[in-house]
C-alpha cells in the first residue's frame, strides 16, 4: 500500500473502488470477465490457483454432482469449476450422446453442458469488508478486496455477511480465507494464476472497463447468433453491490450455477438499522424509568 | 494465455484479441432455445444442486446464540439494578447487578471462545468501525463490562459506595446498547431469516432483553420490592411478542424457516412461555413469591429460547437456497412491474 490516503468520500460513486476509500492516484481498477459460453470444464483455474496460492487439499470426495468434486467456493476453493447438465429442447445442440429409445430423445431434444468458473466478485460495495471488526479485510490499490491472514482473528462476521457465500473458514486454522485476485501477482505485473492458465480466455483479466466493454461486445455477438439465453452477471455498476470486479457471462439464470439473482450488500440498510437500534435502546431505558416511576420506595 | 503485464499506470503488453469463435454445436440460424420446463409449485425457483447460495454462519450456536441471549439479560439487569440502587431496593439491585457481570463474564468467554484464533481477540481493538455492528458491540462492552465488574465488586465487598453507584449508572445507561446492538449484529448479514427482519429485530431483542433482566429479578427480589421487574417484565413481554407477528408477517415466505423444525419449536415453546410469564407477573407475582419465582423463570427461559429460535431459524434460512433465491426473484419482478418471472427464458 504505497499510495498516499486523502479523505474518504462519503458517498462512493462506485466507479474507482480505490479512490473511494482514499487512494491518492490508484492504477485502474482490475478484474476478471470470466465468460462461461467457452469454459470447457479443464479446472485448470482451480489447479492453477492452488498451486500458486498455497490452497491446501479440501478434501478428496466424490460428491456426484456431475463432474464437479469441488462443490464450491471455500477457504480451501478460490476458483471452483461448475457442471451444469441441463436435458433441454436446445436448437443446434447434438443429441448423440443420447442412448436410443432414453426418454425425451425426441426431435429436437438435447443434452447441454453448462461449466463455469466461479470466483470471489470483488464487489465495490463489499459487504464482508464492512462487517470486518478487525480491519483484517481491506481493500487494495487495485480495488480488489483482500484478507490480510496476520490479523484475522477468525470471528467469522464476513461469512454469512458475503451475499454470495464465498468467504469461509479454514477449520484447522480458524482463520478466513479467499481469492486476492493474486494480490501478488499483480504487484509484480503478472496477472491472476487462473487466468493465466485457462486456455480458452473463458476467463479474462483486466481493467475493469475494458472488459465491460469487451463483454457488451460478446453479449452482442452471441445474441446475433442465435444464443438468445446468454446474458451478463455482475457488470452493472447500478446492482445491489456496486457491480462485480468479476463478473461474468451466463448461459442460464444465475441461480442454476448457485448464484444469487439479485445480490444485495446487506450493509446498505445499516443505517436504517442504527436507527432502530437507537430507537430500541431509547425505548428499552425508558421503559426501565417508567417501570421504577410512580411506584414509590420500595414498592 | 496472454501476456498481459500489470503496471501501476495500467496493463501493457499484448493482448491478442478474446472473440472465442462460436464453435459448431450453435446452429445460428435455428432460432431461440425454448425455456426449460421447471418444478412447479407454489414457489419455483432453481439450485445448484440444492447447495445454499450464501455460506450459513460459522458461529457455534451455544456460544453466539447464547451470547444473544446473556447480552439481553446483562444489559436489561444492568437497567433495573441502576434503578433499584436509587430507589430504595438493596436486596433487588444487589441480585441484579450480580446477574449482569454473572451474564457479561459468561458472554465474553463465550465471545473470545468462538473466535477461530482466541489468542487475537485483542484485534478487535485495532479500529472503530461503524460499519461493523460487532466492531461497535466490542467498544460497547469494552465501556459497559468494566462498570458492570466495578458496580458488581463494591456490591459485594462494600467498598467505595459513590464509585459503585456511579458505575452502575454507567452500566445502566450502557447496558441498553448491549440489550440491542446484537440486533444489528445479525441482521447486518446476508442471511435471509435475519436480513430480512432488520426493521422488527431490534425491539423484539430489547423486549426479550428486558424479559429476561426481569425475569431475573424477580426470582431473586422479594415481594416488597418487585414492582418494577413486575412491570418491565410485563412491558418487555409484550413488546417481544407484538414483534415477533410483526417479523413473521414481514418475512413472507422466509417465515417458514422459523415454524420448521427446532426453531419452529423453540419459539413456539418460548412464546407460551413468554405470554405466562407475562400474565404471573401482571396478575399474581406481586401478591406470591412462588408465583413470582414461576414467572421470573418463565420469563428467562421464555427469552433464551426466543433467541436460540431466532439463531437457529437464520442457519436453517442460510442452508436453503429457496430462501435466498425466492425472495430476491420476487424483488426483481416487483422491480420490473413484471409476474412472477426473472430474466429471458426463466418463465414458467
Amino acid at each position: 500500500m504505497s499510495a498516499g490516503w486523502t479523505e474518504v468520500k462519503l458517498v462512493p460513486d462506485g466507479q474507482n473502488a480505490a479512490a473511494d476509500v482514499g487512494y491518492a492516484d490508484p492504477p485502474p481498477r482490475v478484474g476478471f470477465f470470466t465468460d462461461t459460453s467457452i469454459c470447457i470444464g479443464c479446472k485448470a483455474c482451480e489447479v492453477a490457483c492452488k498451486e500458486w496460492n498455497h490452497v491446501p487439499e479440501d478434501g478428496l470426495n466424490w460428491l456426484g454432482d456431475s463432474f464437479d468434486n469441488t462443490g464450491g467456493l471455500s477457504a480451501d476453493s478460490w476458483r471452483h469449476v461448475a457442471f451444469v447438465e441441463q436435458r433441454v429442447p436446445a436448437a443446434g445442440h447434438d443429441a448423440s450422446v443420447q442412448r436410443e429409445g432414453e426418454e425425451g430423445a425426441g426431435a429436437g431434444d438435447g443434452f447441454r453442458w453448462l461449466m463455469a468458473s466461479d470466483v470471489c466478485k470483488h464487489c465495490t460495495h463489499a459487504a464482508c469488508l464492512d462487517v470486518c471488526p478487525t480491519g483484517s479485510l481491506f481493500r487494495t490499490e487495485f480495488g480488489t478486496v483482500v484478507v490480510q491472514a496476520d490479523i484475522c482473528n477468525g470471528c467469522g462476521y464476513c461469512v454469512p455477511a458475503c451475499p454470495y457465500g464465498v468467504l469461509n473458514k479454514r477449520e484447522d486454522d480458524g482463520r478466513i480465507f479467499k481469492c486476492t485476485l493474486c494480490y501478488d501477482r499483480l504487484g509484480n505485473g503478472q496477472e491472476p494464476a487462473c487466468a493465466k492458465a485457462c486456455p480458452t480466455e473463458s476467463i479474462q483479466f483486466g481493467e475493469l472497463e475494458e472488459l465491460r466493454t469487451r463483454a457488451d461486445g460478446r453479449l452482442a455477438l452471441l445474441h446475433e447468433a442465435g444464443v438468445s439465453e446468454a446474458r451478463l452477471y455482475g457488470h452493472d455498476p447500478g446492482d445491489g453491490v456496486g457491480g462485480d470486479g468479476a463478473f461474468f457471462l451466463l448461459l442460464d439464470e444465475p441461480e442454476v450455477y448457485g448464484l444469487p439473482p439479485d445480490p444485495v450488500v446487506t450493509t446498505r440498510d445499516l443505517p436504517a438499522m442504527w436507527r432502530r437500534v437507537g430507537l430500541a435502546a431509547t425505548g428499552l431505558l425508558a421503559a426501565g424509568a417508567a417501570a421504577f416511576i410512580g411506584s414509590g420506595r420500595g414498592r | 494465455m496472454s501476456d498481459a503485464e500489470v503496471t501501476r499506470e495500467g496493463l501493457r503488453g499484448e493482448r491478442p484479441g478474446r472473440e472465442a469463435r462460436l464453435g459448431s454445436g450453435v446452429d445460428r440460424d435455428a432460432g431461440t432455445p425454448q425455456p426449460r420446463r421447471r418444478k412447479r409449485g407454489e414457489h419455483p425457483f432453481s439450485s445448484y444442486y440444492g447447495q445454499p447460495i450464501i455460506n450459513p454462519p460459522v458461529w457455534e450456536e451455544r456460544e453466539i446464540g447464547g451470547y444473544l441471549f446473556t447480552g439481553g439479560l446483562a444489559g436489561a439487569s444492568s437497567i433495573l439494578a441502576a434503578g433499584a440502587q436509587f430507589t430504595g431496593r438493596p436486596v433487588s439491585a444487589r441480585a441484579s447487578k450480580l446477574t449482569a457481570a454473572g451474564a457479561i463474564a459468561v458472554s465474553l468467554t463465550a465471545l473470545v471462545k468462538d473466535l477461530g484464533r482466541p489468542a487475537r481477540f485483542m484485534n478487535m481493538l485495532r479500529v472503530v468501525k461503524p460499519s461493523s455492528p460487532m466492531s461497535v458491540g466490542v467498544w460497547i462492552l469494552a465501556g459497559y463490562t468494566p462498570l458492570a465488574f466495578a458496580s458488581a465488586a463494591s456490591e459485594l465487598a462494600g467498598i467505595a459506595p459513590r464509585a459503585g453507584r456511579a458505575a452502575g449508572l454507567g452500566a445502566g445507561l450502557l447496558g441498553a446498547g448491549v440489550a440491542s446492538y446484537t440486533a444489528a449484529l445479525i441482521a447486518d448479514t446476508a442471511v435471509p431469516a435475519w436480513h430480512g427482519a432488520h426493521r422488527e429485530l431490534p425491539f423484539l431483542f430489547v423486549g426479550s432483553a428486558a424479559g429476561a433482566g426481569a425475569g431475573a429479578a424477580l426470582l431473586a427480589a422479594p415481594l416488597a420490592e418487585n414492582g418494577p421487574a413486575r412491570r418491565l417484565g410485563v412491558a418487555g413481554a409484550l413488546v417481544e411478542l407484538g414483534f415477533g407477528q410483526l417479523m413473521e408477517r414481514r418475512l413472507g415466505m422466509v417465515a417458514e424457516a422459523l415454524h420448521q423444525g427446532t426453531p419452529g419449536r423453540r419459539l413456539r415453546i418460548a412464546r407460551g412461555l413468554t405470554a405466562v410469564g407475562a400474565g404471573l407477573a401482571a396478575l399474581a407475582a406481586g401478591r406470591s413469591r412462588p408465583a413470582a419465582a414461576a414467572a421470573g423463570a418463565a420469563l428467562v427461559t421464555g427469552s433464551l429460547l426466543t433467541r436460540l429460535g431466532i439463531f437457529a431459524a437464520g442457519v436453517a434460512s442460510a442452508q436453503d437456497p429457496r430462501f435466498t433465491v425466492v425472495p430476491q426473484r420476487e424483488r426483481l419482478a416487483r422491480e420490473r412491474g413484471g409476474p412472477t418471472a426473472g430474466p429471458s427464458g426463466s418463465s414458467d
